[in-house]
This record gives C-alpha cells, sequence and structure tokens, in this order.
C-alpha cells in the first residue's frame, strides 16, 4: 500500500555517520529496525507494540548528527571555539587572565608582543591581553543588551503591525521607515546626547536604532505564517486570536528573525565600539573594546600592537557571529 | 520499429552526505512511432523521474546509474549535453506538469513560442512571429494574433497549458513527453485540452508518452498503459486488458480504488435519529460580493440555498472559481456574509460573524463546526506534535484536563485508524494520507454536529483518497455527523454524498439527491461536467486503424 511515511529523524541523523565508524553505524541499523516496525504496518493495524526509539537515543542521534555537521564546515567549527573562548573571558577573565588589568609595571611599558605579554603592553607597562580579556565582559554585556533591546522592541512592533493591520500596520512602518532612513550611528549618537553616558546607555542606543530592521523582518515573517492554512485551521478550531498569536505565528516566524539577530550582535559588537572609541563608553580606566582601540590610537605610529589586537579582537568576533548566523540561516536543516 | 526504447533504467538520488537511493529501478518500455502509451503510478512511483531521464533533465542530484534510452536508435544517455539540446524540442517536446509556473513571466507568450523555433532554426527572425501565431491558433488558442502579444499572467490555466502544448510541437518532433498535463487544470478544460492534443499528435503522426496518475484518463487516451510502482514496472500491455483485467495486484488495487461514476458505489442512506434538532445547516439566499480594484464588484456566491440534516452529506460540486469554497467558509463564519442568512444548529453565522459580541458566541459555536482543509501539508502547524494539533480544539474550549485530553487523543487515533505512538511524532514525519487522518482527528475532536470537507482527498493517491472517502462515511455513520462535502470530483462525490447541488459562477444551477443530479442532470452544465469526467468515451486520442 502506499501509506508509508520517512523514516524518524533519528535514523535520517544516524545516516550521516556511517561512514566515520562501525558503532554508531550499527545502532542506527538497530533504531532503523525499531522504526520499519511501526511505518511497515499497514495503518489499520492499531500498532499497540509498536516501539519507538526511547528519548535518550534520540538526543544521541541528534548530538552525533551535529557532530558531522560540524566535521563538514571547519570554519564554523573555528567560530564556535572562538565565540565560547570570547564567552569564558566575558564570565571569568580571572581564569583567561590572572593579572590586574588596571595596574602596570611601568618599567615594562610599551613593549611588544612577546613570550611574557601575549599582546605587548601600553604606556602605563599595563598587559594588553589582560585588558582586553577583562574588557570583554563590559563589551559583551552592553553588545547583548543591545540585541535584546532591538530583539524585542523591533519584533513587537513587526508583531502587532503584522498582526492586527489596517491602520495599526501602517502607523508602525511608517515610524520603522523614518528610523530606517537616518543613518544607525548618528541616530545613537542622538539617543546619547539625550540619555547621558555609560556603557548601558550606549547599548540601549545602539538596541533602538537597530530595532527597525527586527519590525521589518518579522512583519514579512507574520503576513507569510499569517495565511498558511494551519493558521486558518487553529481559528476555525475556535482557538482565540492571542492563543494562534501566541502558539502558531510566533513560532512559525520567529526563525529569520534569531538568525538576524545572530548576524547583528556582530554590528552591534561595532556599533558599541565605535561609541566607546568615541567617548561615550566606560570611563579610563576601565577596560573596554572600543575604548582600548581609542587609547592606543596615540601611539600608533610607535606602538601599532595597541590598536592592532583590540581590533583584532573585534573583527574576529563579528565574523565568528556572521558565520553563525549564516549556518543558523541556511545549512540548519540541510543534512541532519 | 520502436520509436523510443527505454530498457534497464536506473536512477539514484545522491544525498549530501548519505548514500545514494535508488528511485527507478531497472524499468524497461517502448514507445513506437505515433502511438499514445500512458505511464500510470501514484505519486513517488517514479513515473515522472522516468520521463525526466528520457529528456536528460533529472533535478538536482539525480544520475542515470544503468540502463539505456534509444531514441530512433541513438542512446541518449551517451550523448554530449550539446547533442542532446538538438534532441530535445526538435526530436523530443516536452509538456510540463504546472502551467503556472512553466512559462517565463516576464516574456510574451508569442515571443516564448518564437524561441522554440528560433532556437532550432525552424524559422529565422524574420518568419518565426508569424509562425508562433499560428503555432498557437494550431494549439486552440482563440485570436492567436492577440494572445501572442499577451504576458502568462493575462491568460487563464488552460490557455497556459496550450501555449506549452504550442512551444512542445513548434518543431514538429517525433514524440512529446507530457507530465501530468492537465493535473492542475479543471475537468472541462482537461477534456478541452487532450481532445486537442490528441487531434494535434494525430495529423502528424506524433507519438506521446503520457505520464499521468488518473486511471481513467489513461484508459481514454492511451493505447498502451504502464503500471509503475515504487520505481519499478509492475504491468504494461494495450490499455483495455491493462485496466479491465488487471494481473498484477498493485494494479488490481489501483484499479478498484479509482473512482468511476458508473460503479455504483453510493452511500449508505443517512440515519433516522427521529430527535427534534435534526436540521443541523439551513442556509438561505446567501450571497458573497468581493469589491475588484476596477470598482466593480465580483459576485463569488450568489443566492445559494441549501440545507443538511443530520447524519446527511451534502455535495457542493463546481470548477474553480465557481464559488463552492467561499460558500463552505461563509458557512464556518470564516468570512462574512454580504447577503442571505446561514444558520447551524440554530444560530445565524451570518450575523454573528458582524458584531464584537457575535464573534466570541461564533467562538463557541465552532465546537459544533469543524472543517477538514484541502491540503494536509498546509492545515497542520509544523512545530506541534500530533498529539498537540488533535488536543488543540480542546484546549481553546477548555475541555477536560491534560490527562483527559490525552485520553480522548488516544481516543480519537483509534477513530482515524492511525497507531497511537503517531500521537508523539510531528506532521513532517508523517505521509499525505496519515496528515489527512490527523486533521480529521482534530475536527473530531471536540464532538462537533457540523464536519465541512473542503476537498479533502485532491491532494492525496487514489488509494489514500479511497481509504479515507471510506473512513469519512464510517465515521459519520457511527456519530450522525452533517457532512458539508465541498469537491470538484464528481466520481468523489458520487461515492460519498446523499444530495448534491453543483455550482458554477457563485449560483446553484442544479440541486438535488447524487442519483437524480449524476444520473439524469436537468442543467446543460451537469451534463458537461458529468462528460468530462476520464473514464467514459474512449475515443480521442485513438489511433487511425
Amino acid at each position: 500500500m502506499s501509506e508509508t511515511l520517512d523514516p524518524p529523524r533519528t535514523a535520517e541523523a544516524a545516516d550521516g555517520d556511517g561512514a566515520h565508524g562501525a558503532t554508531p553505524a550499527d545502532r542506527s541499523g538497530t533504531e532503523r529496525t525499531a522504526a520499519a516496525a511501526t511505518t511497515d504496518q499497514p495503518w489499520p493495524a492499531r500498532g499497540k507494540d509498536a516501539v519507538v526509539p526511547p528519548r535518550s537515543a534520540r538526543l544521541r542521534g541528534r548530538a552525533r548528527g551535529f557532530g558531522t555537521f560540524l566535521r563538514h564546515r571547519p570554519g564554523l567549527a573555528v567560530s564556535l571555539v572562538f565565540v565560547a573562548f570570547v564567552l569564558l573571558a566575558a564570565v571569568a577573565p580571572g581564569i583567561v587572565a590572572p593579572g590586574d588589568p588596571l595596574t602596570g609595571e611601568p618599567a615594562d611599558k610599551l613593549q611588544g608582543p612577546g613570550a611574557e605579554h601575549l599582546f605587548g603592553t601600553d604606556q602605563l607597562g599595563r598587559d594588553v591581553f589582560t585588558r582586553l580579556v577583562h574588557g570583554t565582559s563590559l563589551s559583551l554585556r552592553a553588545t547583548a543588551l543591545a540585541v535584546v533591546v532591538a530583539l524585542v522592541l523591533g519584533t513587537s512592533l513587526g508583531l502587532a503591525a503584522g498582526f492586527v493591520g489596517g491602520v495599526v500596520d501602517d502607523a508602525v512602518m511608517r515610524l520603522v521607515d523614518v528610523l530606517q532612513a537616518i543613518p544607525r550611528l548618528l541616530l545613537s549618537l542622538a539617543v546619547i546626547t539625550a540619555l547621558g553616558f555609560g556603557t548601558t546607555k550606549v547599548a540601549f542606543a545602539v538596541g533602538l536604532a537597530s530595532a527597525a530592521g527586527f519590525a521589518r523582518v518579522m512583519r514579512a515573517e507574520v503576513l507569510r505564517v499569517r495565511s498558511a492554512g494551519y493558521v486558518e485551521a487553529a481559528h476555525a478550531c475556535g482557538v482565540r486570536p492571542t492563543g494562534v498569536l501566541l502558539r502558531h505565528i510566533l513560532p512559525n516566524s520567529w526563525g529569520p528573525v534569531l538568525v538576524m539577530a545572530a548576524l547583528e550582535f556582530g554590528v552591534a559588537i561595532l556599533a558599541v565600539s565605535s561609541l566607546s572609541f568615541l567617548g561615550f563608553g566606560a570611563t579610563p580606566p576601565t577596560p573596554e573594546w572600543g575604548s582600548l582601540v581609542s587609547e592606543g590610537r596615540n601611539y600608533v605610529a610607535t606602538a601599532w600592537w595597541l590598536t592592532a589586537f583590540p581590533g583584532l579582537v573585534i573583527a574576529a568576533t563579528v565574523l565568528a557571529a556572521n558565520r553563525i548566523s549564516r549556518a543558523l540561516d541556511t545549512e540548519r536543516g540541510d543534512d541532519r | 520499429m520502436t520509436l523510443l526504447e527505454i530498457s534497464g533504467l536506473e536512477v539514484a538520488y545522491q544525498g549530501r552526505h548519505s548514500a545514494p537511493r535508488t528511485v527507478v529501478h531497472g524499468v524497461d518500455m517502448t514507445v513506437g512511432p505515433g502511438e499514445v502509451v500512458a505511464v500510470v503510478g501514484e505519486s513517488g512511483s517514479g513515473k515522472s523521474t522516468t520521463a525526466h531521464a528520457v529528456l536528460g533533465l533529472l533535478p538536482g542530484t539525480g544520475r542515470v546509474t544503468g540502463g539505456r534510452v534509444l531514441f530512433e536508435g541513438r542512446d541518449l544517455l551517451t550523448l554530449r549535453e550539446r547533442d542532446m539540446r538538438e534532441v530535445r524540442g526538435a526530436g523530443i517536446g516536452f509538456v510540463p506538469q504546472d502551467p503556472a509556473v512553466s512559462l517565463n513571466p516576464v516574456r510574451r507568450v508569442g515571443d516564448q513560442v518564437a524561441e522554440a523555433l528560433l532556437v532550432h532554426k525552424a524559422a529565422d527572425a524574420r518568419t518565426a512571429r508569424a509562425h508562433a501565431v499560428r503555432l498557437l491558433g494550431e494549439a486552440g488558442l482563440p485570436a492567436p494574433d492577440i494572445r501572442a502579444r499577451q504576458y502568462p499572467h493575462e491568460l487563464s490555466g488552460g490557455m497556459r497549458q496550450r501555449v506549452l502544448i504550442a512551444i512542445a510541437l513548434a518543431c514538429r518532433p517525433r514524440l512529446v513527453v507530457a507530465d501530468e498535463p492537465t493535473s492542475a487544470l479543471d475537468v472541462t478544460v482537461q477534456k478541452g485540452i487532450l481532445d486537442h492534443l490528441g487531434t494535434l499528435t494525430r495529423e502528424h503522426g506524433i507519438a506521446v508518452l503520457l505520464i499521468t496518475h488518473d486511471l481513467g484518463l489513461a484508459a481514454d487516451r492511451a493505447q498502451r498503459v504502464v503500471v509503475m510502482s515504487q520505481g519499478r514496472v509492475v504491468e504494461s500491455g494495450p490499455a483495455d486488458q491493462v485496466l479491465r483485467r488487471p494481473e498484477h495486484p498493485y494494479t488490481q488495487t489501483l484499479v478498484a480504488a479509482a473512482p468511476g461514476l458508473d460503479d455504483g458505489l453510493g452511500p449508505e442512506p443517512p440515519t433516522e435519529s427521529g430527535a427534534a434538532d435534526r436540521r443541523i445547516v439551513a442556509v438561505q439566499g446567501l450571497g458573497k460580493d468581493y469589491p475588484l480594484p476596477d470598482g466593480s464588484t465580483l459576485r463569488a456566491v450568489d443566492d445559494v440555498g441549501f440545507h443538511i440534516d443530520r447524519g446527511e452529506t451534502y455535495a457542493l460540486v463546481g470548477e474553480s472559481g465557481s464559488g463552492k469554497s467561499t460558500t463552505a467558509r461563509l458557512v464556518l463564519g470564516l468570512e462574512s456574509a454580504t447577503r442571505g442568512r446561514a444558520e447551524v444548529a440554530g444560530a445565524d453565522v451570518t450575523r454573528l460573524a458582524r458584531s464584537r459580541a457575535g464573534r466570541a458566541e461564533l467562538r463557541r459555536l465552532r465546537r459544533r463546526m469543524q472543517v477538514v482543509h484541502q491540503n494536509p501539508y498546509a492545515s497542520l502547524d509544523p512545530r506541534l506534535t500530533v498529539a498537540q494539533i488533535v488536543t488543540e480544539p480542546l484546549r481553546a474550549f477548555g475541555i477536560g484536563d491534560r490527562a483527559a485530553r490525552r485520553d480522548r487523543a488516544a481516543t480519537l487515533m483509534d477513530q482515524v485508524a492511525l497507531a497511537p505512538d503517531v500521537l508523539d511524532r510531528r506532521p513532517a514525519e508523517l505521509s499525505g494520507g496519515m496528515r489527512q487522518r490527523v486533521a480529521i482527528a482534530r475536527a473530531l475532536a471536540p464532538g462537533p454536529d457540523l464536519l465541512v470537507c473542503d476537498e479533502p482527498t485532491s491532494a492525496l493517491d487514489v488509494s489514500v483518497q479511497a481509504q479515507l472517502l471510506e473512513l469519512l462515511t464510517d465515521i459519520q455513520h457511527e456519530l450522525g455527523l452533517a457532512l458539508l462535502f465541498i469537491s470538484h470530483d464528481l466520481a468523489v462525490v458520487r461515492r460519498v454524498a446523499h444530495r448534491v447541488g453543483v455550482m458554477r459562477q457563485g449560483r446553484l444551477v442544479e440541486s438535488g439527491t447524487a442519483d437524480e443530479v449524476l444520473r439524469s442532470p436537468r442543467h446543460a452544465y451537469t451534463r458537461d461536467l458529468i462528460a468530462a469526467v476520464p473514464g467514459g468515451a474512449r475515443t480521442a486520442l485513438r489511433p487511425r486503424t
């Protein structure tokens, strides 16, 4: 009979692993049989003795699938390791760089990169690597806050515009048009001028300036999902409008928005760093990525490492965030 | 002398990181000059893949892994791409499946026909245009000189399919491969196009390889039939022999499942309950207008009236655009009516849909009327498990606690003949037929009095369709549901409906018991519809002997 179905995901995920070792391949074989036991029955059989792979086996299958997925994408693996390292530096800077970021040894000032000082020292003899590591937390927190502000604000606006439609849609989207018409950095500067200086305020300003993009993407997705068959089916089932919104529309439309959030993370690091480079962020001597580049500017002719290393770290973080975002966007469902 | 000879053809698709999956296993078939051969099979049987392999147009990662395809003595599989291009169009014409996406939307149709001529140097730049107009006329387009200057979006689906036929026949190929050429079109349009294609190919002695899922159509149009299942040819021979005395068990089930008008399989008469509230649906003078961009209005539904009693099936039949689905949506209160009344269980849905307080009451009324949508691939939320989908109406109406809902879901699975472990799966892991069963289970969950089925089987294979129709009638008998059944397929309607209404351009042109309407139709349009159902006349594509 024609009523067959695709093997469950676990078996598919295990497929790719077959080439890498005998044991996983064997195990996937048993899973396949278990799946076949349920699928090969024509459905009038009520299948009371049907076997479903246990949850732990499914999770193991997923994990193996993810391993294969990474092996075929070394760039993504490097990006993930780098981001993990940056996150570790943000959470526990003491482990990565045990030194003191604020006090230096004046005798060792302006030394080039070497075994003792990995990224060299600054004009006061402070270790640049240590300062960079201890500045991570502040920079990342500001970035994360900026992305969260943009995500929450933009998503709510887009969701309201797409779902309610009509006048609300027009009003929200014209506001978004205005926000997008002003260059982002300029808008952030204007907001900071109104709010005052400080890392949190910088983050808020950056988030506000990038909310417009999120609103647009979210609205487009909601419009697409809103006309889907299952949304009308939910209405016809008698589900309340808020229920339809939260249970069907939101979960099915936030995928591209989350991808955009990962992408936005890179942009926000740059924006936060730019603003703190301009002096709107943390006050010296607190280390912060953007202000580190800014401080090193005075010595760029004699001590290139003061600007180069913080700059490279910022660039590498942005690239890693972009690579991960691309993986989330296009490669997620490919061979898993 | 055979024109096309396929022997031992094998095609495999290469997964990105998995072993290649063979989808066509050693297929043999032949097509003689001027002969019409139909390849019949359900979705996934490899019939389209075989056709694409012949043309060297396998999509993506598809590869021919074995066998030969001899066309006029040359093995097409060994030809270089450059030589293959000479064969395509000039030697073998191709009519693709979906006319909506197979034409270039930004070029005039005349230019697209002329392109086929120019590529194969069948005409030069000066004469191509006139030649193209002549070909369009030959394909049965009225006023071809005007049509040639139009863009695809200005033409109807049937007209576009005629343009594609004109392109396929432009260079007078010896063979035309037609891949489900009319499955996206209405039956009356389908009949017109197939009649015309039959006449044209017969006149010019062109052989046709017709790929179709429709047995009736194959019986009407082909001299020989090849039945495929799971990548293999299971039976082949003269059309009469294969379809009247099938030998292979698969062909037998396929023939048995294919609905026909004259198989006498009507539903059992409705059960008499004798209760006072027998009448579930009463529709009177229902109308719906849509404003058009040019300021005029489109009467999508116009003065429609019918009623449905408990345990009874009322079918609305019509072609696309006839207003049958809109009528169903009005009855369900998913759209608000412009005129008239539609009462469900005594409450006027059209009035409720208008006011804010009414909509709250309408939501409560939804417990008594549920819907099964046309496309089971779209109507189930891909992120939810089957258990969550089936219990959704129960959650919405606050019926029972978690455990009670879970029990109810298990009962429902039993009712629609699905294994209980399906509850933990997601829609993507289920086949089309299983998904539609899930959709039916969801509709049954709150215990409705009225079930609206909007083309519930048109996206499914015939054997699955037959099982689903049986399930629906069984459930109706068991629960005494009133069924509003929307369909374009008269043969399906014959199987399930007690009473039938035929719609055309928003109006109900004929209404009565299924026997009356289908056996002795009074309206000319109903007669046209019945005549166009494949499996009746066996003339059009037949050869002159």
